[in-house]
Order: C-alpha cells, then structure tokens, then sequence
C-alpha cells in the first residue's frame, strides 16, 4: 500500500528521536515539522495546519495531555500520542481527551507507519462518504443501514447490544476505543464504571463473529486501554 | 569474719565497678556542697564567694535560688551573678518562691548555685524535696553548689536532736551527701557564731531571740562542730581508702563485715536503722535491712505497719539492702538471711515487755544469741518512755463467727448425744476421752474462741450428767478437776496449733500466687515477638489482680512517648482516658530518668496514676500507667512488689524481643547486600552482552568505505535492532521487577475474561511466534477472572516468552481450566525441559536454566510471575511433562462476579 504523503506535526523534545523521526518519515515521503515544547507545538499546529499531529506526553514545558485538550478544541484530524511507559496512565486519559492512537516507547518505525496509514484512511474517510452504509472487513461485512451483520455471507444474530458495541468499534475503526468510551456510548454516561459489563459482552461477540476468539481478527484487545476494530489484518 | 590479708589484690569486679562509676560521674554533673555545722556559720556567703570565683575564670554560673535571711553582705554578693527567677507556686491562695528547676534546666549552664540542700519543696513543684532537684540537675550533666547544715544529714539526724532536743524534719539522705564530689567545710567557732547571732548577722533580731535560746546554745554548738567536723573528716578518710584501693597499696582490703539489722513495728526500729548505718559507716561494710512477717505480724494494725515500711524505706534511703522475709519465728529467718549474707554484726533492738513474761517465752534477743555461732549481736535499747510495740490486734472480728461457735457448740451436743448413748458401756473416763475428741475437732476446724467453748460446754455437760452427783455442778470427786483443766489446755493448745498452721498455709498460698502469676506471665511472654503485644500481656496480667486502668506507653523513633488515647480497665473494655498532657508529662519523665513517677512515689505523687518505667538491662523500654480506683491498693508493699516484678519480666521480654528484632534486621541487611551483588554481576554481563554487539555493528557500518554489500549492511543493522529489542526487555523485566518488589503491590483489581488476555499477548508476540504453532484451549464459559489487567498479561506474557525462548521449537499450548475455588492456566512447550531437580528453583532471582547460556532475560522473568501470583493470592509452580517439555502452571483464586 503506497503511502499519500501527509502534512505532519511531531511535538517531542528529545533530539535523537526528533531525528530518528525525520529521517524515516521523509524518507517515506512525507514533510515533518518539529516542535520541541508544547507551547510551539500549539502555535506551528495552528500556522502549518498537518493532516496528522505525533504528541509525547512528557513534554518540558507543559503536560502532552494540554496539549491534546487545547488542540481537540479545534483540531478535528487524527492525534497520535507518544508515551514512555511511566505514563501509562495518562495514555487511556489522552484516548479519552480524544488521541486516536498511542504508541509506546520505545517503538519501531514500522508500527508507526502503520498508525499513520490509519489516521490516513480516516481522513480520507471524513472527506469522501459522510456516511457509510457498508462496513467491510475481512470476511465481515455490516449493513448499517439494514441493521445486520454477516459472516462469509451468513447472517450473524446479534442481541441489540453486541450489534451496537460491534458498530461503535466498527465507525471508529482503526481507532483506539477506551474502556470508559465504549461504555458510555452503548450503555450510558451511568455505566462507566461498570467495566465488566464489556468484558462478557465483547466475549459473546468474539464467539459470533471471529473464527479463533482467543487470536481475534477484528476485534483487537488493547491491553489495559480498550478494543480496536482492525480494519487491516493484524501484522 | 577475719580479713583475708593474704591478697592483696583488687578484685577486678570491683575494678571494673569502680570504672563504670567514675565514668558514670564524669557524665554527671559535679556536686559541692557547703557543709556547716549551723545556721549563721557562713556557708551561703562561702558558696556565693566560689561561684563568683568561677566566673572570674570563665565559668558559666548561674544563681538558682539563694535565701538571704536579709543578710546584706551575702545580698552584695549576688551583684554580677545571673540569678534566675524564681518560680511561682500558688498553694492556698498564697504565692510561693521556689527553685525553679525547669528553668534551669532549659538554661543549662555550666553551674547552678541552689542554697538549702535539705529544703522541703513547696506543693506543686515536681519533687517533694530539693535535693531530688539537685540529683536531676547532675544527671542533667550540671554542676551545682550547694549548702546543708549537719543536722540536716539523714544518719546524724537523731544524734543532732538528742543533743540540742530540737527534731529537724527537713532532712537529706545520706547517699546524696556521701555522693558529693566535694564537701567544704565553712566552720565558725562557737563564741564567733554566738556574737555574730547577737549583733543580729545571721537571723532578723526579732526572730534571733527564740533561735537563740532554742538551738543556739554554746554547748549545743560545740557538739554540733565536733559531728560537722567528724562527718568531713570521714570523708576524708574515705577518699583516703579509696586512694589506697585504686593504688593497691595497702593490705586493708575491706575486711568482709556485712551488718544486719533486723526491724519491727515499734518505733525504736528507727533507732535501730541509724545505729545500724553509723555501725556499717564506720566498718566501710555493706549492710541490711529485714523484716520478718511472722503470722501474726500479719494482724498488725495499718499504722503500725505503715511505721514498718517507712523505716524501711528510711533504711533504703540510708544506703541499706532491704529484704521483707515471711516465716514462723523471726530469730530463725533473721539467722538464716545472715547465714546466707555472710552478715558478721546483726543489730537487734532491746525488749520493751514487762519481765515476768520472759520466763515463758524467750525473747527474740536471747533466740538470736543462743543460735547466732560467731555472728556478733549488738543490742541497742529504746528510749525512755518510748511507746511499746502494738500489739497485734485481737483476731479480726468477723461478723460470721457465730456459726463456727454455734458449730462447736452442736459438736459438743452430739458428742453428748453419743456419751448418753453409751454411758451404760463403757467408763466415765472413756466418756471423757470422747468428750475431749469432740474438743480437738472444734479447735482444729473452728479456731480458739469456738474451741475454748467446746471446752467449757464439755466440762459442764460432763459434770452435769456423768460426774456423781449427776444432775448437778458439784463434784464429788476432786480427780476431775484434773480432767476438765487438762481438756481446756487441750482445747486451747490445739486451736493455737490450728490457727498458726492456717495463716502459715494463708501466707504460702501468697506467695504461691505470686511466683505463679509470675511464671504465669513468663510463659505467656514468651510466646510473643511483638512489643505492643507484650505491653498487652502485662496489662492484661495487672488487671486480672488489679481493679484499675492500666497502658502501656511506647516511646516513637524519637523516644517522645505516645499518648495511646485509650486507658484499658479491668473489665476489658477500652474506654477513652483523657492522659491529659500533664500525665504524659510525668510519664515522659519516668521514661527519661528511668525512675517510676506519680502515686506514691518521690516525684510527683499527687498525681493519681503511678508510672512505672520498663527498665530493661540496656535501656528503658516504655512506661506503664497504672490508675488504680482505690489508690490504697497500691500502697500494700506486696501488691506493689508484684507489680514491680511483673513490669521487669516484661520489660526483659521486651528488650528480648528488639534485641531479636535487631539481629533479624541485620541479617536480612546481608542478605539483601548479597542479592545486590548478584543482581549487579548480573547486570553487567546481561546488558553488556548486546551493548557489545550493538556498538560492535554499528561502529562497522560507521567506519565502512563502501566495502560492505548490501546483505552485510542489513545484516549488521537487524542485529543492532534485534539487540537493542533484547536490552529494552532487559530494562522492562528490571523496572518490573523493582516496582513489584519495592512494597506491597498495589492491584487494580478487574473482572477479567482470560482469552482477552490470552488475545493481547498472542498478538504481542506475534513477531517472535511466527511461525510456530500456538494451541489456545480456554473454555467459552471460564469465568471471569478478579485481577490486575497489566500484571495479569505480563504474567502470560512472560510464561509464553519463556516457553518460546526455552523450546525453539515445536508448539505451545494454552490450556485455562475452572477449578472448584480457582482458575488455572498452563503453558507447555516442547522443549528440552527444566534441568531435572531445579524445578522449583526457576522462580529464584537470577536463576537460568544453563549457568551464562546465550539466552538471557536476566532470569527475571519467572521470578515477576510469581511476584504477580503470589500478590493475588494464587500458586505457581513448574515441572516437567512425561513426553517431554516444561509446564507451567499458575492458578488464580476464583471469586464471585458482580451481577
């Protein structure tokens, strides 16, 4: 899959992985400006306009999770988050502040690329159809409009909440979908705290949908954050 | 005793003592005192003359408090001199000066200045007695001046009032005297003192003129000078001989005199102790005081009783050992202490009652010389007119006597009964021996007054009914005269007998309770090995014996003691106590001076909790407070003996247990300095192994000049990756284990479901597990698993890591199965296996399975999984399959679901 370059915005201080970043990812054809505080990050966001934003959560001069909130206020493309694993926290608060997708340090050009080719999709997504009618992944196919789902061309009975957490996951696909989020938007603001409503549910329908429960295709496990829906094969 | 004269040696004990003591002094304060032999002779001004002389060399000399009796030469020598204010005590309404002893403490300067040794402290200050002040400066580590007249000094006091016929209440003991480092004799002749007294120099004159007749007598202060002078010279001699003793120069080693002096009651046992003390004094002897508690001692009244124990203390305040023995006769007991003791002189005090009773009971002096071998005894004789020794007081009257009367007078009946019955068998005679049967059952179970009874009812109804004339109280025959007076001594000598053999078993069983509740105490202490928990069995163990409120106070790292808030009563219950910050105070006190404090004792005995330190051999432990609700309870000197007793065993246990606690603490010191060492060797060899290879390729391809091909460049960078992946690992494993080891592991606990898991690992190590076979086998309905989400897939994280590191090939199975109370999961692998008999030692810390094998991961792996097991409360273990391969196997405690 050859990669339509992208506008990117890396806000991260540390000088070796400021490098490391620009040497593979113009390598890869697309232009990376650098901001090495979160304040400079805010206002090259704001002059440069990138398709992508990269955010380190530790960043010198204020918190990476600020930075996210200021820049959801008005920012609506994808937002990537760099963590070290002493944060692991505030990656789920990021998710939450409204990152679409984490990495942890240290990572693999590779798996960044991959993220990248995501928040790519998703652009592209939001500029072409406003509303899908037809989610189609692997042998997985949902008609939002008929309210059905099959398998290899064979209806699939969903209870009304399995079908609205598979849809849910399914519209925000390659995204990062956080336990609370989930929550609150199949069963209600009430039911954030109530995790192990997800757990069963989501078991129930990985035993409808995928082939191997324990080594899902679509329904990928983010341990301690949440669920992804894979809209590429895993790997 | 004879002296042994042949060695010539100091005895290294006493060496060793007299080190401890001198090293002891230095870290105390100095004492000196101004000793004169009366008031007027000059002693403040002398005092007040050195402090000013201290100053002038630089000494930093403070004026505690000084009375100035209006004497102005002595007021112009306070001029230059920093005089503390004095502290203001309100009792009754009035304001009271007093030697502000916390203000001088506070201050802290090199010398104290305080006058009056002897002074009684007024109420509200924290000592009854001024010199408790002073020994609390010197232990303080201050130097004080001070001054004190001879008939101030506790041993010579009696002799001082038989001279001048004047009682001085205010005295000081005489260990404080014989402690001073340096004693100044400020001597005045007697016609000197006399004029300086008329011209009005030493009192006001209008008080001068009673003082004068009263004490001021010149034959008076003649004698007085001569004890003054004596008692310095004494010293002297002291200092002298121990002089001699440090430099071994003379033969005198003290000749072993040990004196005893036995004491009483009566009022002459005062005269005893100090005759006694001058006695061991002028021996340079050790001596003792005892008193025997014979049973019928045990009556005696309270007063008299109360008397007892104040000689006793007077004698311990003397420098005497005391010993309270118990026992039948009390020559007996004195004789066989002294036996023990090796005691040469035994002090015993003439007898005061009447003669005529000496011819039928000997007297304890005649008891005492008869069996005291070569033991000498000293008799001293009792004041003219002193009052005699109470009497015991007659058998307590019991309200319930009534019965044992009424019970002997019925025994008396039945035996009647019988003697009619059988009077036509048998002969009068026999009758009598019935009738005296009857008697000495009645003695032996009823006591004497019900006995004496049986007695007269018997000769009575013998006469009555079976001495001709019957029916009648005449006699006919003058023979059974003989028979009734013989059945009354009977009676009388056999109900003594009884009653002596009763209160002999009532004071047994005292003692048997005591050394029982002692062993009781030790055995339950030593099961515990925690302090608060044995503060707990002391308490307990008061309150079984005690009605009162009882805590024991436990000093924080900075030896401040804690105010436990709750004060635990008799009945269990722990009600609040209000320890208001004044009683923590006393208790603080008794912590730091390691000297009990509160009810009863010396230091602040208004209080009305007794404090009692929990002194230890090296160190004082904590204090326990006691709050009786009858403060009389305490004042019984066997109750507070036992009290003491069981505080100590505690406080040994105690010392025990921190001692143990110590040893402990250094020994896991070592242990963790030992697993530093490995963890670092360690280190250095896991990190620099791929450090070597990283800095190994890339410094290749930094110094290439085109000579590399393209396979070989890509050869060295996918080993930098691959390396710099195994020492991220590294850092993981290491970060991973720090934070779970370091203090409890804090889980967030989640409702888990196991293939989830099982998924996200899986998916992890999708890049190291391509290619092989991976066999998953968890069941759709496992339940849900309680655990911490990240520690649960580190957990399967690193058990699959290890299987695909330890079998290189072939497939790994993951097998989830529900147990009846527990989840456990497996996971195999094909490989060569665990090296056989190492099995359970994979969790160890840096434990691999080939000592320096090519694959490394520290051995830290294992060791975090049964870390994250083990913080859940589960089990895991490894071993080895029968087809070949490791299995491990961890299993989770299955708890229930929310709904």
């Amino acid at each position: 899959m050859s990669d339509a370059p992208l506008q990117l915005l890396a806000i991260e201080d540390d000088a070796q992985i400021q490098r490391f970043l620009a040497a593979a990812l113009e390598a890869h054809g697309h232009t990376l400006t650098i901001a090495a505080t979160g304040a400079e990050g805010l206002r090259r966001a704001t002059l440069r306009q990138p398709d992508v934003i990269i955010v380190d959560l530790g960043l010198p001069d204020m918190s990476g999770l600020d930075v996210i909130a200021r820049l959801r206020e008005w920012f609506r493309g994808p937002i990537i988050v760099l963590s070290a694993r002493s944060h692991e926290n505030d990656k789920i608060a990021a998710l939450d502040l409204g990152a679409d997708d984490y990495l942890t340090k240290p990572f693999g050009i590779g798996e960044l690329l991959a993220r990248l080719r995501v928040a790519q999709r998703h652009l592209a997504a939001r500029d072409g159809a406003p509303q899908e009618a037809r989610i189609t992944a692997g042998a997985l196919t949902i008609d939002l409009g008929a309210h059905r789902v099959q398998r290899d061309g064979v209806d699939v009975h969903l209870t009304p909440i399995e079908y609205k957490l598979l849809t849910t996951l399914a519209r925000h696909r390659g995204k990062v979908m956080t336990h609370r989020q989930l929550l609150r938007e199949v069963w209600g603001a009430a039911h954030v705290e109530s995790p192990h409503y997800l757990r069963i549910y989501m078991r129930a329908l990985r035993h409808k949908i995928e082939n191997e429960p324990a080594r899902p295709q679509h329904l990928l496990t983010e341990i301690g954050v949440g669920y992804r829906f894979a809209d590429e094969p895993a790997g | 005793m004879v002296a042994n004269t042949s060695d010539a040696r100091p005895d290294p004990d006493e060496l060793l003592a007299r080190v401890r003591r001198e090293t002891a002094q230095q870290a105390r304060g100095r004492l000196k005192i101004f000793f004169g032999a009366a008031p007027g002779v000059g002693k403040t001004y002398a005092m007040l003359e050195a402090a000013r002389k201290h100053k002038a060399d630089g000494a930093d000399v403070v004026v505690g408090y000084v009375e100035l009796h209006g004497r102005p030469e002595t007021e112009a020598l306070l001029q230059g001199l920093e005089v503390l204010p004095p502290q203001n005590l309100e009792h009754r309404g009035i304001m009271l000066g007093e030697f502000d002893l916390d203000a001088a403490l506070v201050r802290h300067p090199q010398v104290v200045v305080v006058d009056e040794l002897a002074h009684t402290n007024h109420p509200g200050a924290r000592h009854p007695k001024r010199w408790m002040d002073i020994v609390e400066l010197l232990d303080a580590g201050i130097d004080v001046f001070t001054t004190v007249n001879v008939q101030h000094v506790e041993s010579l006091n009696d002799i001082v009032a038989q001279i001048t016929g004047v009682v001085v209440r205010e005295t000081v003991p005489d260990r404080v005297f014989d402690a001073a480092d340096e004693v100044e004799l400020v001597d005045l002749p007697p016609d000197d003192l006399l004029q300086r007294l008329r011209e009005g120099k030493v009192y006001a004159p209008d008080k001068s003129r009673h003082a004068l007749e009263a004490f001021f007598r010149k034959g008076n202060l003649i004698a007085l000078r001569q004890l003054a002078l004596r008692a310095t010279a004494d010293r002297v001699d002291a200092a002298l001989r121990e002089y001699r003793d440090d430099h071994a120069i003379s033969q005198t080693w003290a000749a072993s005199e040990r004196v005893l002096v036995c004491v009483g009651p009566d009022p002459l046992s005062e005269r005893l102790v100090r005759a006694a003390r001058r006695l061991a004094t002028a021996l340079h002897a050790p001596w003792h005081a005892i008193y025997v508690e014979t049973p019928s001692l045990v009556r005696l009244p309270r007063a008299a009783r109360d008397r007892m124990l104040q000689t006793l203390k007077l004698a311990e305040s003397l420098g005497a050992e005391t010993a309270n023995l118990s026992g039948e006769s009390v020559a007996h007991e004195v004789l066989a202490f002294a036996q023990q003791r090796n005691a040469s002189k035994i002090i015993v005090g003439k007898p005061t009652r009447p003669r005529w009773q000496d011819r039928f009971r000997p007297t304890l002096v005649d008891e005492i010389v008869r069996f005291s071998g070569n033991i000498d005894v000293y008799v001293i004789s009792g004041e003219a007119g002193a009052e005699p020794a109470p009497k015991p007081s007659r058998l307590p009257k019991r309200s319930s006597r009534w019965p044992a009367y009424a019970k002997s007078a019925g025994t008396t009946a039945a035996i009647t009964v019988l003697c009619l019955l059988l009077n036509p068998y048998l002969e009068r005679t026999n009758l009598v021996m019935l009738y005296l049967l009857g008697t000495v059952l009645a003695a032996a179970r009823f006591g004497r007054g019900p006995s004496v009874l049986a007695a007269v009812l018997s000769v009575g109804l013998f006469d009555l009914l079976f001495v001709p004339p019957q029916y009648s109280f005449a006699v006919s025959d003058t023979q059974y005269v003989i028979t009734f007076i013989v059945m009354l001594a009977t009676g009388l000598i056999i109900s003594n007998l009884a009653a002596r053999g009763r209160r002999q078993a009532n004071v047994a069983r005292a003692r048997e309770r005591r050394a029982s509740e002692l062993y009781a105490l030790s055995r339950e202490l030593a099961r515990s090995r925690d302090i608060g928990e044995l503060g707990t069995i002391l308490r307990n163990h008061l309150l079984t014996g005690l009605d009162a409120e009882a805590v024991v106070l436990l000093p924080d790292a900075e030896g401040r003691l804690q105010d436990p808030g709750r004060f635990c009563t008799r009945s269990g219950s722990e009600a609040r106590y209000p320890v208001p910050g004044n009683d923590l105070g006393i208790a603080q006190w008794s912590y730091d001076h390691r000297q009990k404090a509160g009810h009863g004792t010396d230091t602040l005995a208004s209080a009305d909790a007794i404090f009692l330190p929990l002194n230890a051999l090296q160190r004082c432990i904590g204090v326990l407070a006691l709050r009786p609700k009858d403060a009389g309870q305490l004042d019984v000197p066997e109750q507070m003996h036992l009290i003491e007793s069981l505080v100590n065993q505690t406080a040994i246990a105690m010392e025990r247990v921190q001692l143990a606690q110590s040893a402990h603490d250094a020994d896991v010191q070592v242990e963790s300095e030992k697993l530093r060492n490995v963890l670092l060797s360690s280190i250095s060899h896991d990190f620099r192994t791929p450090l070597a290879s990283i800095i190994g390729a890339a410094s290749t391809l930094n110094a290439d000049t085109g000579k590399l091909d393209g396979t070989g460049r890509r050869n060295l960078i996918a080993t930098i990756e691959a390396e710099s992946r195994r020492l991220h690992r590294l850092v993981g494993n290491l970060l991973d284990l720090t934070r779970l080891t370091q203090g409890p592991v804090q889980l967030k606990r989640q409702w888990l479901a196991l293939e989830e898991i099982v998924g996200g690992v899986l998916q992890r190590l999708h890049e190291p597990l391509a290619g092989r076979e991976v066999a998953v086998d968890v069941p759709r309905d496992l339940p849900l698993v309680h655990a911490d989400e990240m520690l649960l897939e580190q957990l399967l994280f690193n058990l699959v890591e290890n299987a695909i590191k330890h079998a290189p090939h072939g497939a790994i199975e993951i097998h989830a199965e529900a147990m009846r109370d527990a989840i456990s999961v497996t996971v195999r692998d094909h490989g060569p296996g665990l090296p056989p008999g190492e099995e359970a030692r994979v969790f160890e810390k840096f434990h691999r399975g080939q000592v320096e094998a090519a694959q490394s991961g520290f051995g830290l792996g294992l060791t975090i999984c049964q870390v994250i097991v083990e913080a859940h409360g589960g089990r895991i273990s490894a071993r080895n399959r029968a087809d070949g391969g490791a299995e491990l196997r961890f299993s989770l405690p299955r708890d229930e679901p929310p709904p």
